[in-house]
């Protein structure tokens, strides 16, 4: 089959023989990867498969060694992070990346702005602008944080971090929402919570999700990819994984 | 909510005793102390714009003095060849201070840390240079003097008058700089300074933000060149040179870095030590080192840094 030509209209997102080398260690090694629109994926594998490598390639973070990457049709395989996230790409990151000096709802505002011509303006103050921060109280009453709005980052609990962590990402309305591990170091009331946090967001994202645990990855995903060692080494549903031996010894197998 | 009413109060106190020194006292001052105000406000307004760097977006720069060199030349070439006034000089110190900066950040912003610092500094060391080899141009070692205040619209003359200007101008580009900071565009400044890679994501070219602060708080540097230069009728290579980059620098990390009041209680300290302290010895410099070395021991974040300081030790005696 020629992956090039298929599809093409309809895939969120699609990554052909995509490499990064750190040195000698190739970290992703030759993924070919495509996601519908709409799809929820999860991608599992053991510790050091190259996942948060793999996220970062995909939003710019990481320039990649070879390969491509096109999102919603374009390629954007040599375009900077910020121009990716103004074609609708969103992401949280595994270990919390806030702003902790500055309050929950600050943290949401800076967050709306992002895709705004309003970050260059510079002769009013930033508490000025309402619509800006209507806006923000409404992403945090959708993770349910909205009295917490004027406590600092830093005086927050893990779980409620994690909580900011996806509003903002959410806040600027993005189609393809990279999520890496929502729920690491989240107890298990609040790993459900998160879950159905995710299960309950707008049908219409597509979201690709890096998780450990299996049950999460399992009841947010339709479809799961499984990466070892920096390759894909399969793709299938979720009962295809869960019954694959081969998948339970590289990824069970440690435990 | 009891902190905060404290710190309000504190922020009265400090504005009330600003206005008392900067535009109560001056008419029974003596003209030396009224000048050395005067100095200080100019410096102030330069290290408020420096903080922009080092306090808000993380770019520790040592080049601001030239920048102020830049602005102080342009306004005493313009003002002694050309006769040119006050304002048909500013927009132009204020343009050549951006530009040097717009050049100049192509280069040093590829960098961090340690080496944008000594990019900086060697890109002053360029314009000191320049100011004290290029003889038929800037008099060299000589400096210009012969600076005339003309072009104000008003008379200035008199060391009061000059004073209540500076003030007036002062407290001016000094609110226009608060303002900035907390703009929208100031607050995607403490963004990148507070996580570069999360603001990435969120849509913002975090080199363009940077870039742009990097020439802003030079143009208002450049600013404050140019009133030096017509606040002290003269303009030298010393006002280029390493130590007054440095001083710079100091007057920003000892007031406290990240607030732009500290930078101001910083420029009026040293104005004040140097100029008094120099009265009595020829080792000024030494003690600015000494001033340096224990600020940087017992108070890290600065002059205004302490009480919060003094909090967490007290809250890590607490925890013990």
């Amino acid at each position: 089959m020629n992956g090039k030509n298929m599809n093409n209209g309809q895939n969120a997102l699609f990554c052909q023989k995509l490499t990064k080398a750190f040195g000698g260690l190739e970290a992703v090694k030759d993924v070919d990867f495509r996601v519908t629109h709409g799809e929820r994926r999860a991608i599992i594998g053991p510790n050091g498969a190259g996942k948060t490598t793999f996220f970062s390639l995909i939003n710019g973070q990481h320039p990649v060694t070879s390969g491509s990457i096109e999102l919603l049709g374009q390629d954007v395989t040599k375009l900077p992070a910020h121009k990716r996230a103004a074609l609708g790409l969103g992401r949280t990151f595994q270990i919390t990346n806030l702003f902790p000096t500055q309050t929950v709802i600050d943290n949401l505002v800076i967050s709306a702005m992002g895709l705004m011509g309003t970050k260059f303006s510079m002769l009013k103050p930033l508490s000025s602008y309402r619509p800006l921060y209507s806006k923000a109280e409404e992403a945090l009453k959708s993770v349910g944080l909205l009295e917490r709005d004027s406590v600092l980052i830093k005086n927050l609990s893990y779980g409620e971090q994690r909580q900011v962590e996806i509003a903002m990402a959410l806040i600027s309305r993005p189609k393809v929402l990279l999520l890496d591990e929502p729920t690491a170091g989240l107890s298990p009331a609040e790993s459900h919570m998160m879950s159905e946090i995710i299960k309950g967001l707008d049908p219409s994202i597509t979201i690709l999700i890096i998780e450990h645990d299996m049950d999460v990855a399992l009841s947010v995903a339709d479809y799961i990819t499984v990466l070892h060692e920096g390759r894909v080494f399969m793709e299938g549903s979720a009962d295809e994984v869960r019954g694959n031996t081969r998948v339970q010894e590289i990824y069970f197998g440690e435990e | 909510m009891k902190v905060q009413n404290k710190s309000f109060r504190l922020a009265w106190v400090g504005l009330a005793a600003a206005a008392l020194v900067i535009l109560v006292l001056p008419p029974v001052l003596p003209p030396f102390y009224v000048s050395l105000i005067t100095l200080a406000l100019i410096y102030g307004l330069v290290a408020t714009s420096l903080d922009i760097l080092i306090g808000y977006t993380m770019m520790p720069s040592l080049g601001h003095g030239a920048y102020f060199a830049l602005g102080a030349y342009t306004a005493a070439i313009m003002n002694t060849k050309l006769a040119a006034g006050f304002w048909a000089t500013l927009p132009v110190s204020i343009l050549i201070a951006g530009c040097f900066a717009a050049v100049l950040g192509l280069v040093a912003m590829r960098a961090a840390g340690v080496y944008f610092l000594m990019i900086t500094l060697a890109a002053a060391m360029c314009v000191w240079g320049l100011v004290d080899q290029w003889v038929d141009f800037t008099g060299g070692e000589n400096g210009m003097s012969g600076i005339t205040r003309i072009g104000f619209g008003l008379d200035l003359n008199g060391t009061l008058s000059f004073h209540y200007f500076t003030s007036a101008f002062y407290i001016v580009c000094v609110g226009l700089i608060y303002l900035i900071i907390k703009s929208p565009f100031g607050r995607t400044l403490v963004g990148i300074r507070d996580s570069a890679s999360r603001m990435q994501v969120l849509g913002y070219n975090v080199w363009l933000h940077k870039y742009m602060a990097f020439i802003i708080a030079a143009m208002f540097a450049g600013m404050g060149g140019c009133l030096y230069a017509y606040f002290n009728k003269f303009v030298g290579p010393d006002d280029a040179d390493l130590a007054q980059c440095m001083e710079f620098f100091l007057m920003v990390s000892m007031g406290g870095q990240g607030t732009l009041i500290g930078p101001n209680i910083g420029a009026f300290i040293i104005v004040f030590l140097k100029n008094l302290a120099s009265i009595y010895t020829d080792r000024w410099v030494m003690i600015l080192a000494a001033i340096y070395i224990l600020a940087a021991r017992f108070a890290p974040k600065g002059i205004l840094g302490l009480p919060e300081q003094l909090r967490e030790k007290k809250k890590a005696e607490a925890g013990k």
